[in-house]
């Protein structure tokens, strides 16, 4: 059962709205604190390496939800295509490689 | 370096990127439909919320008649992740115009961001440039995005089964990781941390694990580069 057209439109105009404030927080506030304290910029440098790995690794250790290993051919794809990321450091390499033996996987 | 250039080199880095994008985009598109939305609703909401995973999470929610304050909290809970891009760009922008930073807000995504400050890393002088680098990377992401979501919600889901084409989005992240991840023992604490938070809390409701985890890395990496010495950010490679 689909929310209702209102609930709907409603739900892209807030969400919308919002992730936009997000997205513009300190863009725009940023004037008004003034200069950035080492330590916000040490946090800061830490910021990509935090959340791509949050964003990789349950993708790959617990594609469905709950972590396994045995058996796990996401695990096994990103693997190699981190080998690929560390060697090459090219996303498309990466990319092709990880599809490729994930499929490959698939058929074995 | 021309504006032409600097656009030229942010499109370069952001091109691989997009075959990342691509699978995502059509996903999000034919979910939207599958779910009971119109082709215009699904159109809309890639182009007012513009955030894919939080896109897809509201499809789930809406196609289920859900609450609208569950559907949108949702989605603010798993985009408030760009605050963080958004502190990281400040720096750069300070002195940028007002309604370029409209723009630049506008079109903010999680590949942008993780290309250009790591080019900003590398050193790049000015807010001309870093502009004009960050359109470049950014601006044919939200391109591809909206044309793709909508092929997606026209087309339905055509991808053969076999090609598991979603899992080129995990790869485009753990590709832009790895050198992020492997600058100094500070970056290395933060991507363990941040991994291994939010792999434990991967049945936490509404996406919370990826917060968690993005804080515990956050906080568990600065931690490690205050108390080891590395404050002053490392060189990126190449």
């Amino acid at each position: 059962m689909t929310a209702p057209d209102a609930t709907v439109w409603a739900a892209v105009a807030l969400a919308g709205v919002g992730t936009y404030a997000l997205r513009a927080s300190f863009l725009f506030l940023f004037e008004y604190l003034g200069t950035v304290p080492t330590r916000v910029e040490t946090a800061l440098g830490m910021v990509p390496a935090a959340v791509l790995s949050a964003l990789v690794v349950p993708a790959l250790l617990a594609p469905e939800g709950t972590v396994f290993v045995v058996g796990n051919t996401r695990l096994v794809a990103g693997a190699a295509a981190a080998l690929v990321a560390w060697y090459t450091e090219r996303i498309l390499a990466t990319i092709v490689v990880g599809l490729a033996v994930l499929v490959g996987l698939g058929f074995l | 370096m021309s504006r032409r250039e600097d656009f030229r080199a942010g499109l370069a880095a952001t091109a691989p990127v997009m075959v990342g994008v691509v699978p995502f985009a059509l996903v999000a598109g034919a979910a939207a439909v599958g779910a009971g939305l119109s082709v215009l609703q699904a159109v809309a909401l890639s182009t007012v919320v513009f955030a894919g995973a939080s896109q897809l999470a509201m499809i789930e929610l809406l196609g289920g008649d859900g609450a609208l304050l569950v559907v949108v909290g949702t989605a603010l809970i798993i985009n408030s992740r760009l605050v963080m891009y958004s502190a990281s760009l400040a720096p750069h922008f300070i002195e940028e115009d007002s309604r370029w930073r409209a723009l630049i807000a506008y079109i903010l995504t999680d590949q942008a961001f993780a290309l250009a400050v790591t080019r900003y890393a590398e050193g790049m002088e000015g807010v001309t440039r870093k502009r004009w680098y960050f359109l470049g990377t950014a601006a044919p992401l939200w391109g591809i995005w909206q044309v793709c979501t909508a092929v997606g919600a026209v087309a339905g889901a055509q991808v053969p089964a076999w090609l598991p084409l979603r899992f080129a989005v995990p790869l485009t992240f753990l590709a832009l990781l790895v050198p992020a991840a492997a600058q100094n023992r500070a970056t290395v604490t933060a991507a363990v941390v941040g991994g291994g938070v939010a792999t434990a809390g991967v049945a936490l409701p509404f996406n919370l694990g990826l917060l968690a985890g993005a804080l515990a890395g956050v906080a568990a990496g600065t931690l490690v580069a205050v108390w080891a010495g590395v404050d002053t950010p490392a060189e990126v490679p190449e």
